[in-house]
């Protein structure tokens, strides 16, 4: 189909000042960037008069969890909540039943996305087989079948020796190994960030030195190796300070942040709310401030959500015994232009940058930017609306955010992935 | 404003000073009902309360039963191991169905840190905690409070120190909430794998010396250690244990004041933490504690449950 978006104000990770232009589509791609196009057989018109236009936005963080957790989200539903929060590309964690370490698996994935028909989906194949630490997976055939990235996501790889393997092999296919860094002894049954407020409440902590003594861990190996290493969900002051130490030794290291580690801090356990239950834990401000001078500083390359839905059985537990994880696909936005934006953090060509173009770069997508022949993945956003984050803002199967309730401003109006519109907000 | 009007009692953190006094005062004249043959008054009669101990418990629970039925109320026991929770029924549905059965409280043990204020911003009876994982038992602070308060009278610039395994100590996060809201100073003594991070911010002072905290301490509650704790590797042996923090005789002669109150919360291990001619001995209130319990928990019960009462809407 043909779709025309009038008057928007594009939005460019090069470029300082956005500009007013139309943009016509056709099929999968941009075809026309001009002052005024007048197309004909236009199936579709958006007026974006004075609205920002944004490369469609790509979580390199997802968690889909189909196969094997279809009761708490699918691939459906998470590509209806990505294309409601504005992602137009999500690349999903391969901590899945059974996991995405074998060819056949990440086959199903690609199939099952193609037949939704939303989003981009992106799969992350896992480092190990099965997940266990134990042997590498068949990284090769994982790269045929379409991983973009590599991952154990949900545990650490504790043997220094294979993850450093892992590196050596996946640099021979030109894939990024994605680390969560978690040192399993120091973290072991803890459930929340260890401080004075894990102290009052009684609840067993997390040290920030369990992410750190890890990061420090996988930087020297991507030094050792040479090869491409990303840092997921960085938390921490101490990760912040060892990332920037090693981009400016040169280190092929990268980095993420989430939503949740750059607006919360520990004190939001306190009322017990399972829904604040995540790893790594919320932390505290001093480690929120650390998290926003590396994103301003570009310490931290991107900003992922590292969606992670439960279903509310699950959550409506003791908090020790819940499990760990927020969505955050439908409220990413929101709480980028809140906290990070209109706190003279980010500028809107750095959220261009945090969110799409370098999640792209990272993993060789090849999107991220509006220009002429690219792929028609935009999002149109009001990022002065203001809104309640409410129930029926979520378009995931499972609603388990901290963030119900808050008040936020920022808000993704229209989402095309691939020429095809796959959300508009509704009215008012 | 009302001089109580909470529905439950969760922690002594959200207690003002003046709540915490109106128990330990509603408490010393319900002590003197345990003193008469017939041992019962009218006040709780008719209504049900709940004790539901998902914890091993003989002192907490037969406390709150006796103070239950010294109150006239009826009372239901349900342990972890009759109750649906053992069959994988989650929390909320147990206290569903029991609130479905038109109690009018809860007394609840769990060892999930959290689980009363979760609980009562859930179901409607009053919830009372009786001692959450590691972050309050609330009933125990106060009978230790108004044990203290027996012996000395006044808490302002009354010095208590409390010895052991702070981290995972409910009733040492609750005795630092109570006696700060007093006014006594509270130092916290403990090998340092088992002090929690950041406690000093909780407005105490921090020793791993038990010669320093023995010295000038009005006060000494001594906590139970767990063998799990060493086998957790957060020290290497018992045997150590009690040579450097076991409460001795030698040791209260040699470093504290000879008018020094011992406390411990019990079940005591005997010659571990404390030997038994410490338990046993002069310095010794551990048995004061046990009797001015059942006085607390009357007062908190009834309490809880009058206001509680004038919470439901009057036709």
């Amino acid at each position: 189909m043909k779709l025309l978006i009038k008057q928007g104000k594009i939005v460019s990770h090069r470029a300082r000042r956005t500009e007013t232009a139309d943009i016509l589509v056709d099929q999968e791609r941009i075809v026309r960037i001009g002052k005024k196009i007048a197309a004909r057989d236009v199936q579709q018109v958006i007026d974006a008069q004075g609205l920002p236009v944004f490369p469609g936005f790509v979580d390199m963080h997802t968690h889909l969890r189909e196969p094997g957790y279809e009761y708490k989200e699918t691939i459906q539903s998470g590509c209806r909540a990505a294309a409601a929060g504005g992602f137009t590309s999500v690349c999903c964690m391969p901590n899945t039943n059974p996991p995405l370490d074998n060819q056949a698996a990440v086959e199903f994935v690609v199939r099952r996305a193609r037949e939704c028909g939303g989003v981009n989906v992106f799969p992350i194949g896992a480092i190990t087989r099965g997940r266990l630490g134990k042997e590498l997976s068949e990284i090769g055939d994982l790269k045929k079948s379409g991983v973009v990235g590599l991952s154990d996501d949900g545990s650490a790889v504790v043997n220094a020796e294979l993850l450093r393997r892992a590196m050596e092999y996946a640099s021979m296919f030109d894939l990024p190994i994605l680390c969560h860094c978690e040192d399993p002894d120091l973290a072991a049954g803890g459930v929340m960030h260890e401080g004075k407020i894990s102290t009052v409440l009684g609840l067993k902590g997390i040290p920030s030195i369990a992410e750190s003594i890890i990061v420090a861990r996988d930087i020297a190996l991507a030094a050792y190796t040479g090869a491409r290493v990303h840092i997921c969900h960085v938390s921490c002051a101490d990760s912040v300070d060892r990332i920037r130490r090693a981009k400016r030794q040169g280190v092929a290291v990268t980095a993420e942040c989430c939503p949740h580690h750059f607006t919360l801090t520990d004190e939001a356990v306190s009322g017990y709310d399972t829904a604040t239950k995540v790893n790594p834990p919320l932390r505290t401000r001093q480690d929120v401030e650390a998290i926003k001078k590396g994103l301003r500083d570009g310490t931290i390359d991107c900003i992922a959500t590292d969606h992670a839905p439960h279903a509310a059985v699950e959550k409506d537990a003791e908090y020790a015994n819940a499990p760990f994880g927020i969505i955050g696909l439908e409220t990413a936005f929101a709480l980028v232009i809140s906290e990070l934006v209109n706190q003279d953090v980010l500028t809107l060509a750095q959220v261009v940058e945090k969110m799409a173009w370098r999640p792209s770069e990272i993993l060789r997508l090849g999107r991220g930017s509006i220009s002429e022949g690219a792929p028609a993945d935009l999002t149109i956003v009001d990022p002065l609306q203001e809104w309640t984050i409410g129930r029926e803002h979520l378009f995931s199967k499972s609603a388990n955010t901290p963030f119900i309730g808050r008040k936020v401003r920022g808000k993704v109006l229209y989402t095309v992935a691939n020429g095809m519109p796959v959300f508009a907000a509704a009215a008012g | 404003m009302k001089e109580w009007d909470r529905t439950d009692l969760l922690s002594l953190q959200e207690l003002s000073r003046a709540e915490i006094e109106l128990i330990l005062k509603t408490a010393a004249s319900f002590k003197e009902v345990s003193t008469r043959s017939v041992k019962k008054v009218p006040t709780l009669r008719g209504k049900t309360i709940v004790l539901s101990f998902f914890e091993p418990s003989t002192r907490t629970r037969s406390s709150f039963e006796l103070a239950a039925k010294r109150l006239s109320a009826d009372t239901l026991t349900m342990t972890s191991s009759t109750s649906a929770i053992a069959k994988g029924e989650t929390y909320k549905d147990t206290f569903k169905t029991i609130e479905a059965m038109q109690v009018d409280a809860i007394v609840i043990r769990h060892g999930s840190s959290g689980i009363a204020q979760q609980l009562a911003a859930y179901v409607a009876p009053a919830i009372i905690n009786a001692g959450d994982g590691c972050h309050e038992h609330p009933t125990q602070g106060l009978l230790d409070l108004f044990t203290i308060q027996e012996r000395k009278k006044s808490f302002d610039g009354l010095k208590v120190s409390i010895i052991g395994d702070i981290a995972h100590s409910r009733v040492a996060r609750s005795n630092i909430w109570g006696l700060n809201k007093l006014g006594a100073a509270v130092t916290v003594c403990g090998p340092r794998p088992l002090l929690p991070r950041d406690i000093d911010r909780m407005g105490v002072e921090v020793t791993t010396d038990l010669a320093a905290a023995l010295k000038d301490a009005d006060v000494v509650n001594v906590l139970r250690i767990q063998r799990e704790r060493q086998q957790a590797g957060l020290f290497p042996s018992l045997r150590e244990y009690a040579m450097l923090y076991g409460i001795s005789r030698e040791k209260l002669e040699k470093y504290a004041r000879p008018d020094i109150v011992v406390m411990h919360p019990g079940p005591m291990n005997p010659g571990i933490e404390i030997t038994p001619d410490v338990a046993e001995g002069p310095f010794s209130v551990i048995f004061d504690q046990v009797t001015n319990g059942i006085a607390v928990r009357m007062a908190v019960l009834y309490l809880v449950m009058q206001a509680n009462e004038a919470d439901v809407p009057q036709e």
